[in-house]
């Protein structure tokens, strides 16, 4: 699976809100933001195929350096 | 080779055997804002007197990466040529993840422009242009090197300002005063302005070395940015090439450390050997630097005004500090002539801190947003970077969210007082193209200009120098299709017409003069 760019002009303001929202939350709140949002991010892409081939790429390791 | 600082001789000024006629403008600080500011005016006809409290150029490159719309302003001041003779022409900024290259970006992909998307030059070649420029226009510019400013007062109709000299001190009046004096500005300080914004903690250690072989893999000099490279664990590094063999390595160094200790020669050769290996070098110039993102709330305080790092100072990620700060004099040349000589009303001016606050609010939302992407300040804030970093290998999507800077680019002023009507280009800054022999912006530039193109001429409008182009070149069509574009002496496209209509035409000028009520 290959994601292009939906984001356009805005990802940095977009990325940038993100961030602003875990601004000030321990590691347990944040942890607790991103499972909510990730329900919630589901809920709008919604079709179970799609979301399951998301679920598959997300798990793939990252080469982390 | 090392660049060899001549120091620009000292005169004693007038002022301290007699009292001087007040000066139309007097303008705080040689930098380049400052020198760009005195050319830009004298080019109007304006006199003014430049005073700096040194005698040399920038110690140091300081300042390197100049962008396109810079080269094009310069090119109106009479030295774009030079600059991009001298200076190093790149495009291509390629991204790293430890070794890995993840994403490569090109600023310019088409052909059709005088100036590349950027130059690298060092601060002090830019400076000795300007004043050689400068040089050139005795009559109108007046350099004073040595000539510290102490103290100035606003006496409502004109500025009193106190001078030192190794000769002693002197007063001097100005209809205008403009402070180009830096982030430090000692007119801001003494003002007691607020310079409100961002602090970040990160120190970053500015290297230049002098290397005959080039770490590039290509003949082409690119910018190189690092996350996590091999040779700086966990941080980050930048890579430039400048004239005369030199580099700029920027490396990120943390929070935590001790500035003083770091900028050492026993410091810093190890931390470049681990990048260049063997190659022999010489260490041209160093330092260690924190920053911050902060602005002026108003760059305009009845007459003194304020430019460049004065007003504003961003974090050098996206080189929009000396970029951003040519466009204030770009924007404020103009208009100041066109107050001086009365061809507009003194409101005139509130639109120069309306469009350049606007400019520079811009910048740095860029530059602090680069800033925080690359410098994580919670644990969570580094999961989601390196997430991007991780998914960036696969995923296009993931490419664009890396921030290494978002390299300078003029904003659109559109929307602003001084534009007329509602077309996309309208409030942009003039796209340039090749015309006959030479090119757009040796042409549109300085003097309002109503650039015509396809087979209807304007009528003559006082005031506006027309560029009638019947046959236009293919970029030329493909950048601005066809129909009536008026263009502030800045650059700037202040209204576009479908037809030549001399009452538009008219209203559209005055209100670009701010005589519009």
């Amino acid at each position: 699976m290959i994601l292009q760019d939906n984001l356009g002009p805005n990802g940095d303001t977009i990325y940038n809100a993100l961030m602003h929202a875990h601004e000030g939350l321990t590691e347990a709140e944040s942890h607790a933001l991103n499972a909510r949002l990730v329900l919630m991010l589901i809920n709008e892409v919604a079709d179970p195929d799609r979301i399951a081939a998301l679920l598959q790429e997300a798990r793939r390791p990252a080469s982390s350096v | 080779m090392a660049y060899d600082y001549t120091p620009f001789p000292y005169v004693a000024p007038p002022g301290l055997t007699e009292p001087e006629a007040r000066h139309p403008v007097v303008i705080v600080g040689a930098g380049p804002i400052g020198l760009a500011m005195a050319i830009d005016l004298a080019q109007h006809g304006v006199r003014s007197v430049v005073l700096d409290d040194n005698n040399v150029v920038s110690v140091g490159s300081r300042a390197i990466c100049w962008a396109k719309r810079t080269l094009e302003i310069f090119d109106r001041l009479g030295v774009g040529d030079r600059m991009l003779a001298k200076g190093v022409t790149w495009k291509v900024g390629r991204l790293f993840h430890g070794d890995k290259p993840v994403y490569s970006f090109d600023l310019l992909p088409e052909e059709g422009h005088k100036y590349p998307a950027f130059i690298n030059l060092q601060q002090y070649y830019v400076e000795q242009y300007l004043v050689e420029r400068a040089q050139e226009l005795p009559e109108l510019i007046d350099l004073r090197f040595l000539n510290k400013v102490t103290g100035h007062t606003d006496k409502g109709d004109h500025v009193l300002i106190d001078v030192e000299t190794p000769d002693g001190t002197y007063q001097l009046e100005a209809d205008y005063y403009i402070a180009a004096e830096g982030a430090g500005s000692p007119t801001r300080k003494r003002m007691n302005l607020p310079f409100e914004g961002q602090t970040f903690e990160e120190h970053f250690l500015i290297v230049d070395v002098e290397m005959q072989k080039s770490p590039f893999e290509s003949d082409s000099p690119e910018r190189w940015f690092w996350f996590a490279p091999p040779f700086h664990h966990g941080q980050s590094a930048l890579l430039h090439k400048q004239p005369d063999n030199i580099y700029r390595i920027d490396l990120q160094l943390g929070p935590d450390t001790d500035p003083k200790a770091e900028a050492t020669e026993e410091k810093v050769i190890p931390r470049i050997k681990a990048i260049v290996g063997d190659t022999p070098f010489r260490l041209d110039w160093m330092s260690v630097y924190k920053f911050r993102c902060a602005k002026l709330d108003r760059f305009v305080h009845n007459r003194v005004l304020f430019v460049g790092d004065s007003a504003h100072v961003v974090s050098p990620f996206g080189a929009r500090g000396g970029n951003g700060g040519i466009q204030d004099a770009d924007n404020l040349g103009w208009k100041l002539a066109a107050v001086l000589s009365g061809d507009a009303p003194a409101t005139l001016l509130d639109s120069y801190n309306e469009e350049r606050s606007h400019g520079s609010a811009e910048n740095i939302l860029n530059s602090s947003r680069a800033t925080n992407f690359m410098t994580p300040k919670s644990p969570i804030e580094a999961l989601f970077r390196n997430a991007v970093l991780d998914l960036a290998e696969t995923h296009p999507f993931a490419r664009k969210l890396i921030n290494s800077g978002r390299l300078s680019q003029p904003c659109s002023l559109h929307g602003k007082a001084l534009q007329t009507g509602e077309h996309p280009m309208v409030g942009q800054s003039l796209i340039d193209a090749p015309v006959g022999d030479g090119w757009l912006v040796e042409q549109a530039q300085g003097a309002f200009t109503l650039l015509s193109l396809g087979a209807d001429a304007a009528p003559d409008v006082e005031g506006i120098r027309p560029l009638h182009i019947a046959e236009p070149s293919p970029e030329l069509s493909r950048r601005y299709g066809t129909g009536h574009y008026l263009i502030r002496p800045d650059g700037h496209i202040c209204a576009r017409f479908d037809s030549a209509d001399r009452e538009h035409i008219t209203a559209a000028l005055a209100r670009a003069k701010g005589q519009a009520r």
